[in-house]
């Protein structure tokens, strides 16, 4: 770690700015991506968005493989689509575990330094290992690597040549919680150090960990974007809905309405639906209330609490 | 060596799909060897192994192994983003990969065509042999690697050429053979090596245009489509 926060505590000479004006792309009659507009500065900043929403589209167009359909994607007033100079300031780490596995972690990444011209290839490969802290695997072909190993071969790949702007999708997937930790300190000092960093998650909890701004992207448009505590606020404070069944539903029911929490309660057959303003105080309050009243609580169902209901809430806000 | 050609090379060698090379070209020595033996005459063996089976089936095969291979296969496993994501003119990327296929191709064609040329009728047939086919190696390879830019599905676009155009067709409709690279390396090694052997159906002056148009035409072809190289948009 001392290594990692010497490189990274190095004030970055220069900043890039990634900027996108009113891209869209579509693939026939389906809309992928629907007029985004967002400028990327220094700092980590979190796409977050559910499965489907545009993440990998968009990011494939911010790294220059794929054009957009209309608008514009641009580095530092370049544009990033059919422009290869753009890859000296630009690193990407694809989802797809794509790697040369018969080829070690060392040659691999050596090779990205040779490609990028390097004056010293060799000391700037050790370099990016120790960043990832592969040191240890790095003369072991990449075939006999974990998911997370490979994961971190490619990150030291995309970082050989320390560019301002680093682009990574899905980046946490399939690593181990101190893999996932030390990464997430990576990605910080690389953000506190002058970096441009974007990275996509379908999990909050991976953004609220490590970004402190958020582009929350829902079905291929820009749902939110901004603070992530602000998000998160808008996020938890959004009616939560719960499927209660108790032994006396109507009792239940009257008792719940002069709860502060409780926002709404519906009736019928099958039990109770109720609505609650704030998720924690509701289920510390309904225990209580059924507990007075002698009523004996059979089920309590959360429901739609999928990220993709939460971010479509946010879409409607 | 340049970082590009080190990486396609290890990358070609590295995958079992290499292996497939190895059994065709030992069909055409041991079939050579075993007439030659028999005491055949080289006139009755000679067009049907080194024409038929050499030029016809041995070459194209392994150029089309080889040439989808050698950025096909990257592409198929998505390694072709860490050479893509650098800032290298893609030309730089192209070119050593087509030095590369041409390279293995015409090495793997050229030791059973020799011996079998060498065995038929002279060692300057072998040879003529030998060099017309690392022609035909470059057109083939230039346009099996713009064809796996293209499509795909390469290997089945390039079986189709092969078998259907040059083939087929090229048995029953005269004009066909014009546009086949086989005809062109007959015509090439007819001209270095003059024997009753061979009989070309075009011109060596065609032959020889045409084999540079397609090369440099599939090559430049390549390059235009690396250039504009998209990911496949899997949504997730």
């Amino acid at each position: 770690m001392t290594t990692l926060s010497a490189e990274a505590t190095a004030p970055a000479v220069t900043t890039s700015t990634l900027a996108l004006a009113g891209v869209s792309r579509w693939y026939g009659n389906v809309v992928a991506v629907n007029d985004v507009s967002m400028r990327l500065g220094p700092g980590v900043t979190g796409l977050l968005g559910p499965n489907g929403a545009g993440k990998t589209t968009l990011l494939h167009m911010m790294a220059g493989f794929l054009a957009p359909s209309r608008g514009t994607v641009t580095l530092d007033g370049e544009p990033t689509w059919r422009n290869p100079p753009v890859y000296r300031r630009l690193g990407l780490v694809s989802e797809r575990e794509a790697v040369h596995t018969f080829l070690t972690a060392y040659e691999f990444v050596l090779a990205s330094a040779k490609l990028h011209r390097l004056p010293d290839p060799a000391a700037a490969a050790r370099r990016a290992i120790a960043l990832v802290e592969l040191e240890g695997a790095q003369d072991r072909r990449i075939g006999t690597y974990s998911k997370g190993m490979r994961q971190r071969a490619r990150v030291a790949a995309a970082l050989v040549h320390d560019p301002q702007v680093l682009l990574l999708d899905e980046p946490f997937n399939g690593m181990d919680p101190r893999q996932r930790l030390h990464m997430m300190t990576l990605l910080h000092s690389l953000g506190d150090a002058g970096r441009t960093i974007l990275f996509s998650s379908h999990i909050l909890e991976e953004v609220e960990q490590v970004s402190g701004t958020v582009q929350v992207m829902v079905a291929g448009r820009l749902a939110a974007s901004g603070d992530f505590r602000t998000i998160r606020r808008l996020m938890t404070n959004r009616p939560h809905v719960f499927a209660v069944r108790s032994t006396d539903d109507r009792a239940l029911a009257v008792a719940l309405m002069a709860e502060p929490s409780v926002t709404g309660v519906e009736l019928d057959r099958t039990g109770l639906t109720v609505k609650a303003g704030d998720y924690g105080a509701f289920t510390r309050a309904l225990p209580k209330v059924a507990l007075a009243r002698g009523v004996r609580v059979r089920q309590l169902l959360p429901e739609d609490e999928s990220l993709e209901s939460v971010f479509s809430y946010l879409l409607e806000g | 060596m340049s970082t590009v050609t080190w990486i396609t090379a290890r990358g070609l060698f590295g995958r079992r799909r290499f292996l497939m090379l190895l059994p065709l070209p030992a069909v055409l020595v041991g079939l050579a060897v075993l007439c030659r033996s028999l005491g055949v005459d080289p006139a009755e063996w000679g067009p049907p192994v080194l024409v038929g089976l050499g030029l016809a089936v041995v070459l194209p095969v392994v150029s089309l192994v080889v040439g989808t291979g050698v950025l096909g296969a990257e592409i198929d496993d998505g390694t072709v983003v860490h050479v893509l994501t650098k800032p290298l003119p893609r030309w730089q990327i192209v070119l050593p990969k087509l030095a590369v296929a041409t390279g293995v191709s015409a090495a793997t064609i050229a030791v059973p065509i020799v011996v079998a040329g060498v065995l038929a009728d002279s060692v300057r047939l072998g040879v003529a042999l030998a060099a017309a086919s690392a022609l035909g190696a470059l057109a083939y390879s230039a346009l099996f690697l713009a064809l796996s830019l293209v499509t795909r599905r390469p290997v089945l676009l390039g079986l189709v050429y092969v078998l259907i155009w040059e083939g087929l067709l090229g048995r029953f409709v005269s004009g066909t053979k014009v546009l086949s690279v086989q005809q062109w390396v007959i015509a090439l090694a007819d001209r270095l090596a003059p024997t009753d052997l061979l009989t070309g159906a075009v011109s060596v002056p065609v032959a020889a245009v045409l084999t540079a148009l397609v090369a440099v035409g599939f090559t430049a072809l390549a390059i235009d489509r690396l250039r504009s190289f998209s990911v496949a948009g899997e949504t997730s």
